[in-house]
């Protein structure tokens, strides 16, 4: 780790601001951190100011200024985690290492930061180690990763069985399962390999197109916009060059069904990219790629290499005249706002990840400025396969607005979590007896931005129109707190927003503390109506979808459980509750400077 | 060039394509308050303060280009009461100390803060904790009054296009670092230009203040937006 070394990994990059994230990335993985001297070299190197790049490092989770430790453990926080035992594994951890979550041990060899979620919550808690999934943790295996590091055993070296299907193989090596559910026609039916891609380049583009406007494809990854058009806007746009960017970036908090898919079925994935950069008339696809997914990363290159090699990506794909198109592969670095199609393109193009203003749409400025077509990762994939089997076969599934299958990600208080596709109009209680999640206290449907459905709803359907959603499904059972769930909620929007406009680096800032205030018994039903209009204000003036969606955990549940709400505040009478003496008595101690020393750990 | 027609508030209104509902709103003598817009800067829509409604539908009118036959909602009782807690909303995430501030009398926050009557804020106050630079010759950086509306950021720079100021973390956690090496070479007039730009008193000249006595500023003798209003904005 010598500083020579830290320059020629600079100076290999290209004098280029795009290469930003990839010199920072680079440098973060030599050195575990960016140091001061790092930040002046890249600016340098890069004609950027050093607040530029400092902005750059900051924004990104898995990116740091200060030391993460020789060896960096990442422990998922998302609330499934926590009902799986996250508080008892973070304690091992901390006691193991000796220091605290958010902290680097004595011996700086171990630094444990929480994370949020990374997209393995049927196998629950999870956490990355330098770069390596350890699923399903204990106490115990989280003692033994600790002593491993410190021994000088390599986090891979600590993967001693691995899951099922691609997770076997050499190249990806995880001790991940893919919980395979429910096989469903769509994602799941056999499939010929190159299928899609020479069926595609033996029509005209415009053919393409059609078809899968015919079939009714919404977009898979929650937004429901027809792909179909989509694809058709972008090949309308005059320019000189058109991209397709997968959307690999799923960070709703209990999705991990794009994870299976790049696990399990990446051919038919890069087929469909192949097949969106035919129809639009693009060269180059980019498939972005979430951090906390890198572990796939050999393996999906060594997909790509195949599918050069038998000539259905590179010069003439599929055989095709003319049709020169290649996928490139653009890593996140801990960001849900990336999700979002603007703030991923941003980062593709190596800065932070701040969503755009709309208009202009990507179709029409996109990566690079050029038009582009974002696609969620199912959504490709589905696309392949329509192509082969038809419009019609596709529409004969799902419901009349929602046509098709839909791949679920189902997590939490059930005998069978995983992966289900199942078709769309499906039932929460019909998904619950599936998944094995009988008595339900609630159902979570789209993760945290989604929706919160009491037994009452469980009769709605899965589908848009009704319960829309990315894929996101989190059951709770009979014994969980609904308050504990919604603040966790909270907190994740909290740490993710970008903080580019009020509303939302603010206002969700304010109504987390409110919502604070009512689950510890000092609000009053004034209280409950500013949770109301202040959730509004935020959905209604936010800037992007983050903004637009983080107070529907509060606002879902104040509808869904009103009587639990009602149960915690008090009449609107006198000075109320709200002083908090106890507080109160903690301010007048610290301004006179006898704050008694108190470590909290963060798991509590 | 064709002229777009639109309406505010019922009112007709005429626009030049490519325009702006703020950019037009103004032409036509019609305020839209705006706190991060700056002419002759990319519009960003950070503060959202221009929010207006367009068929249901809510929208920053600084980034929002017009469209012909829109019918854009600008008084309605529920948006400027939206607009007054955004106002709130930056209040009470800053500190904000009007009365020893340099900026009083010439703050578009303070400006808007008394335009919408704000007495006291619907929101409780966060009072972060937030670190003043100064270690800069021209200018300093009181970030307590920074509400990030993202103009230094944009409008200055060195000549070969590096930012001087940038954002630095995300979330609430969000602030405005001013580079330390480039900020040390800016010339008077760049420093000028940017306590210009700041339109509350986060972005200070060092050594001279109160030049011209409170009672005596911008904001002082009419409110912000009647320039507008008057015909006289432009």
């Amino acid at each position: 780790m010598t500083m020579a070394h830290e320059k020629d990994i600079v100076l290999n990059h290209p004098k280029d601001p795009a290469a930003l994230l990839d010199v920072i990335r680079d440098v973060q993985a030599r050195s575990g951190r960016v140091s001061e001297e790092a930040v002046g070299r890249i600016a340098g190197h890069l004609k950027l100011s050093e607040a530029e790049v400092r902005g750059a490092v900051t924004f990104y989770h898995f990116f740091s200024l200060d030391p993460r430790g020789g060896s960096t453990v990442y422990l998922n926080d998302s609330i499934t985690s926590r009902m799986k035992g996250r508080a008892a594994v973070a304690r091992a951890f901390e006691e193991e290492a000796g220091c605290l979550f958010g902290d680097v041990a004595p011996d700086g060899k171990v630094g444990l930061f929480p994370t949020s979620c990374i997209g393995m919550n049927d196998q629950e808690p999870s956490a990355i180690v330098d770069g390596v999934v350890f699923t399903a943790l204990t106490p115990d295996k989280a003692r033994a990763i600790v002593r491993g590091l410190r021994a000088g055993t390599p986090a891979r070296d600590q993967v001693t069985s691995t899951g099922d299907g691609a997770n076997q193989s050499g190249l990806v090596r995880a001790m991940v399962v893919n919980n395979i559910r429910k096989r469903g026609p769509v994602l799941f039916g056999a499939h010929e390999p190159g299928a899609a891609i020479r069926k595609a380049v033996a029509m005209a583009p415009e053919q393409v197109i059609d078809e899968i406007k015919r079939a009714g494809l919404l977009g898979r990854g929650g937004a429901g916009f027809p792909t179909g058009l989509k694809w058709e806007f972008c090949r309308r746009e005059k320019a000189a060059e058109r991209f397709v960017v997968c959307n690999a970036d799923e960070g709703e908090p209990g999705t991990f069904k794009d994870r299976v898919i790049l696990t399990e079925l990446p051919r038919l994935l890069f087929e469909g990219m192949t097949m969106a950069g035919y129809a639009i008339g693009a060269k180059t696809g980019v498939l972005y790629l979430r951090s906390e997914y890198a572990y796939l990363r050999d393996h999906l290159e060594a997909v790509l290499a195949d599918l050069r090699k038998e000539g259905l990506l590179g010069k003439r794909a599929g055989g095709r005249e003319g049709f020169n198109y290649d996928i490139v592969i653009k890593s996140g670095a801990g960001a849900y706002i990336c999700g979002e199609e603007s703030a991923l393109l941003e980062s593709a193009e190596g800065k932070r990840g701040e969503p755009r203003d709309r208009p202009p749409f990507p179709v029409q400025t996109g990566y690079k400025n050029l038009p582009t077509t974002v696609n969620n990762v199912e959504t490709l994939a589905t696309a392949a396969r329509i192509l082969v089997e038809g419009a019609a076969w596709f529409k004969a599934m799902g419901t009349t607005q929602s046509a098709g299958t839909k791949l679920l990600s189902v997590s939490g208080d059930c005998e069978r979590p995983g992966v289900y596709e199942v078709e769309y109009g499906l039932t929460v209680a019909g998904l619950l007896e599936m998944a094995g999640g009988a008595g339900a206290k609630a159902v979570q449907v789209g993760g945290p931005s989604g929706t919160c459905v009491a037994p009452a709803g469980f009769g709605r359907k899965i589908c848009f129109g009704d319960l829309a959603t990315g894929g996101s499904i989190i059951v709770f059972g009979p014994g969980r707190d609904i308050f504990e769930i919604v603040e966790n909620f909270m907190e994740f929007f909290v740490e993710e927003s970008c903080g580019w406009c009020l509303p939302c680096r603010a206002g969700n800032v304010l109504l987390k503390k409110t919502f604070g205030k009512v689950v510890g018994g000092r609000g009053t039903e004034s209280d409950l109506r500013d949770l109301e209009t202040w959730g509004k204000l935020i959905k209604s003036t936010s800037r992007c979808g983050l903004g637009q969606t983080s107070p529907n955990p509060i606002l879902t549940t104040l509808k869904s459980f009103p009587e639990l709400y009602a149960t915690k505040v008090r009449k609107d009478e006198g000075s109320g509750p709200a002083f908090d003496l106890t507080a109160a008595i903690q301010d007048g101690c610290a301004a006179a400077n006898r704050q008694p020393e108190c470590k909290e750990s963060l798991h509590d | 060039m064709t002229e777009i027609r639109f309406t505010i508030d019922g009112r007709a209104c005429v626009a030049k394509p490519g325009q702006t509902i703020v950019e037009a709103a103004k032409a036509n003598g019609v305020y839209i308050p705006v706190l991060c817009h700056y002419e002759g800067l990319k519009p960003v829509g950070s503060c959202r303060i221009c929010t207006v409604r367009v068929a249901g539908r809510f929208m920053a009118a600084c980034t929002q280009p017009v469209a012909e036959g829109m019918a854009v909602e600008n008084t309605a009782p529920d948006l400027e009461d939206m607009r007054k807690s955004l106002i709130e909303m930056f209040f009470v995430e800053g500190n904000h100390f009007c009365p020893s501030c340099e900026k009083s009398g010439n703050c578009e926050l303070q400006a808007l803060g008394y335009r919408y009557q704000m007495t006291a804020p619907r929101f409780p106050y966060l009072w972060p904790g937030r670190a003043l630079v100064a270690g800069t010759p021209l200018l300093m950086l009181e970030r307590n009054r920074c509400i990030q509306c993202l103009r230094c950021v944009r409008g200055v720079k060195t000549k070969d296009g590096r930012k001087v100021f940038a954002a630095v973390e995300r979330g609430a956690r969000v602030t405005i670092e001013m580079d330390k090496k480039l900020a040390g070479r800016l010339s008077e007039e760049q420093a000028r230009k940017a306590m210009d730009l700041c339109p509350t008193g986060a972005i200070l000249r060092k050594e001279t203040g109160f030049a011209v006595p409170i009672g005596r500023r911008k904001y002082d003798h009419a409110p912000i937006g009647s320039d507008v209003e008057k015909g006289t904005g432009r």
